[in-house]
């Protein structure tokens, strides 16, 4: 009972009024960036790291856990109202909550939204308090060839498993690897990648580099891409369900739960998995299968269920490990290293006040995040009508003033504007974020602990997998890296295969969707065909 | 004439595939210029981070060429106020650039207040407003309420500039 205690201590010093303060403060910030298009919670957290350089730590990592579970409540009603998901986790409930909607029923989507996040929210909070200690307990005593492998496996997974293609995973991870390269190698002493230049000997700062990739990259693609009529919002009144809506949510709900918590506790499980296997299940196995594809109320209830518990869920790795699995996540994980706290197992020996602090804030949070979405719905809806000009021009400004104040130098400006570029080309080149980002801020960490594994075995290669754990976890990357391989080569020897697919999948390096679309020869999806002859009128 | 598009595409995303392959010798030759000296603490030294960081994009731009070659274009990232239908427009983006490089060189000398307007204001109009005074009142309201809300709230002087004596 050990855990309770810490926890009663958590809400203690988390019902403060000061910390209650950021609580709100960051559930309010956190459903209006998730409302807002544009803005996601890891953008949002990227902007405030500069403001939180004074801040005491656990009070910004309470308005940090209230932006981002805030961002999921926020980022459902976007996707009921609007039919625009603004991620990839909300594209499920989109598909009948704005059905709802269509037909009039608005406020109960929003409402077996709002209250299936609570509940899954809660739930899943609860799991992260039973099960991060357990995780604790068996981290510490896994060594630096198991932290490696782990490491490992979380890239491959965001790269290789998650996304369309993994051949431009691959890219961005590299690319993500080089800019963790920069700076001063802390066992050798020497500089990489500075290229003479004294600022970067010090290294990236990480508030420049994720408000560039998040804040400038997205910002600059929407501008170039701006829609000159926003679609529009079905009106909407306060949120309510009735006794049928009710019967037929709590059901989804707990399902959705089951799956989210589990997927996002994993390294990089995410929450699109889960939110999809439980539209499909509920569809499955509910008495109303007809309305599926015209707005059940069971397929808004249960995906997002299953995305808020993938967000506790994700909490677990991040907490426990050290690991960040999500952009969020990793943005936060990196406010505690800016702050010199050492992420990882000891976390919770070394910082008690500060984890358990955390884990209350959540259930106080998730709390707010019902009081304020409920009765609110309409306000919010109406941060909709923002000028798209002004909220986009607010982006560039809060970025640049953010990466300005850090060290006051115009030399994080050009570097901002360099990598706000590049964070604009991988999204022109479809470029997934999620593998950069973790690769920028996993990569030290994991070159770290494969230089401890050898220091430990003097040398020896076997050193890197000593420990069961370790051996257990290349064995699931060789599995995760080759069942889609064999596959994909075993469907190429039944209908006969071209060389060149064949050497490639040989290297690995291509996707069995990849390779379907290539061997089909069809030179472009609609979309750019429809494109092309748009550009064919011009001329 | 579809097709004169198409190749066109992929000519610049062969060209992006190209800088990844240059980020990728970039990477190798600073690495190769390390100087090691053998050590038992250090088996692994500081190079072979960056060497497989290299193999990762040369490798994985050449499979980016080859698969673009092959047609397999990339789908731009969707969003909500996302309207893919068109190319990158250009008469946003480069006013919005130059709005955001003249802050960064007005900053210091003419200060934040002054630079930060020009900033929100050349993005605003750029991206389409076309309601000037009311844009320039906001620009003018938000550079002034950041940088006094900076200097009160957290403590962070932003640069004043040639208005340091009226600031």
């Amino acid at each position: 009972m050990e855990t309770l205690s810490l926890l009663m201590d958590g809400f203690a010093s988390a019902l403060t009024p000061i910390n209650l303060l950021f609580a709100l403060v960051g559930v309010i910030l956190g459903t209006a960036v998730g409302v807002l298009p544009g803005i996601g919670p890891a953008m949002a957290v990227a902007l405030l790291l500069p403001v939180t350089y004074g801040m005491e730590t656990s009070s910004a990592l309470i308005m940090f856990a209230g932006i981002y579970y805030g961002g999921m409540y926020g980022g459902s009603t976007t996707s009921i109202l609007l039919n625009t998901p603004g991620e990839s986790s909300t594209v499920i409930t989109a598909i009948e909550g704005h059905k709802m909607a269509k037909n009039g029923r608005a406020a109960q989507a929003l409402a077996t939204a709002a209250i299936g996040s609570f509940v899954a929210g809660t739930i899943g909070t609860a799991l992260l308090v039973g099960f991060a200690p357990i995780v604790v307990k068996f981290a510490v005593s896994l060594g630096a060839p198991s932290y490696f492998a782990i490491m490992v496996l979380a890239l491959i997974t965001v790269t290789a498993v998650l996304g369309a293609s993994k051949i431009r995973g691959f890219a961005a991870l590299g690319l993500g690897l080089a800019i963790g390269l920069v700076g001063m190698d802390p066992v050798s002493g020497q500089s990489r990648l500075t290229f003479g230049f004294a600022p970067l000997v010090d290294g990236l700062d990480i508030v420049v580099v994720a408000v560039a990739i998040f804040a400038i990259g997205e910002a600059l693609w929407i501008a170039a891409h701006l829609r000159s009529n926003p679609s529009r919002t079905i009106p909407v009144g306060r949120p309510w369900m009735g006794k049928e809506d009710w019967k037929r949510s709590w059901k989804p709900w707990l399902r959705g739960t089951a799956y989210g918590f589990p997927f996002g506790a994993l390294p990089a499980g995410g929450a699109e998995v889960p939110t999809f296997l439980s539209y499909v299940t509920e569809k499955k196995l509910s008495k109303h299968p007809e309305e599926f594809g015209h707005g059940a109320i069971e397929g808004v209830a249960g995906p997002e269920a299953a995305n808020n518990a993938s967000a506790a869920g994700t909490l677990t790795p991040m907490l426990a490990l050290g690991l960040p699995t999500n952009a969020t996540a990793a943005v936060m994980l990196a406010f505690l290293t800016m702050k010199g706290i050492q992420p990882g197992p000891l976390l919770f020996e070394n910082e008690p006040a500060l984890v358990w602090t955390l884990i209350a804030s959540l259930f106080i949070g998730n709390t707010l995040l019902l009081l304020i979405n409920l009765p609110l719905a309409p306000v919010w809806a109406k941060l909709l009508k923002i000028p798209r000009p002004f909220l986009y021009a607010g982006i560039l400004f809060f970025a640049t003033l953010g990466a300005f104040s850090v060290n006051m130098q115009t030399a994080d400006l050009w570097l901002l504007l360099l990598i706000g570029i590049l964070g604009f080309a991988l999204r022109r080149f479809g470029l997934p974020i999620l593998p950069l980002i973790l690769g920028v801020i996993i990569g030290p960490m994991a070159e770290q602990q494969l230089r401890k594994s050898f220091q430990l075995s003097a040398g020896e290669i076997s050193g890197l997998w000593s420990e069961p754990v370790a051996v257990t976890v290349y064995i699931i990357i060789a599995i995760l890296l080759l069942v889609p391989l064999v596959l994909s080569i075993l469907r190429k020897s039944r209908g006969g295969s071209s060389e060149l697919t064949a050497g490639l999948a040989a290297g690995g390096m291509i996707s069995e969707d990849e390779l379907d679309k290539v061997d089909s020869q069809q030179p472009s999806s609609g979309r750019h065909s429809a494109e092309d002859d748009l550009d064919g009128k011009d001329k | 004439m579809s097709e004169v598009t198409t190749v066109k595409k992929k000519r610049v995303e062969l060209l992006f595939a190209a800088f990844l392959f240059l980020v990728g010798i970039i990477v190798f030759v600073d690495a190769s210029q390390l100087h090691v000296t053998y050590s038992q603490a250090d088996v692994v030294g500081p190079k072979a981070l960056p060497y497989a960081v290299s193999g990762i994009l040369i490798l994985s731009s050449i499979a980016l060429a080859i698969t673009v070659l092959r047609g397999n274009l990339a789908e731009g990232e969707e969003g909500e106020d996302v309207d893919l239908s068109q190319p990158s427009d250009w008469k946003v983006l480069l006013p919005l650039l130059a709005a955001f490089v003249i802050n960064i060189l007005l900053i210091n000398t003419a200060g934040w207040v002054i630079s930060g307007t020009i900033l929100f204001f050349g993005s605003a109009v750029a991206l389409g407003s076309r309601r000037y005074v009311l844009t320039a009142l906001i620009s003018i309201a938000m550079a002034f309420g950041t940088f006094y809300g900076f200097y009160l709230g957290l403590g962070i002087k932003l640069p004043a500039g040639i208005l340091s004596g009226v600031l």
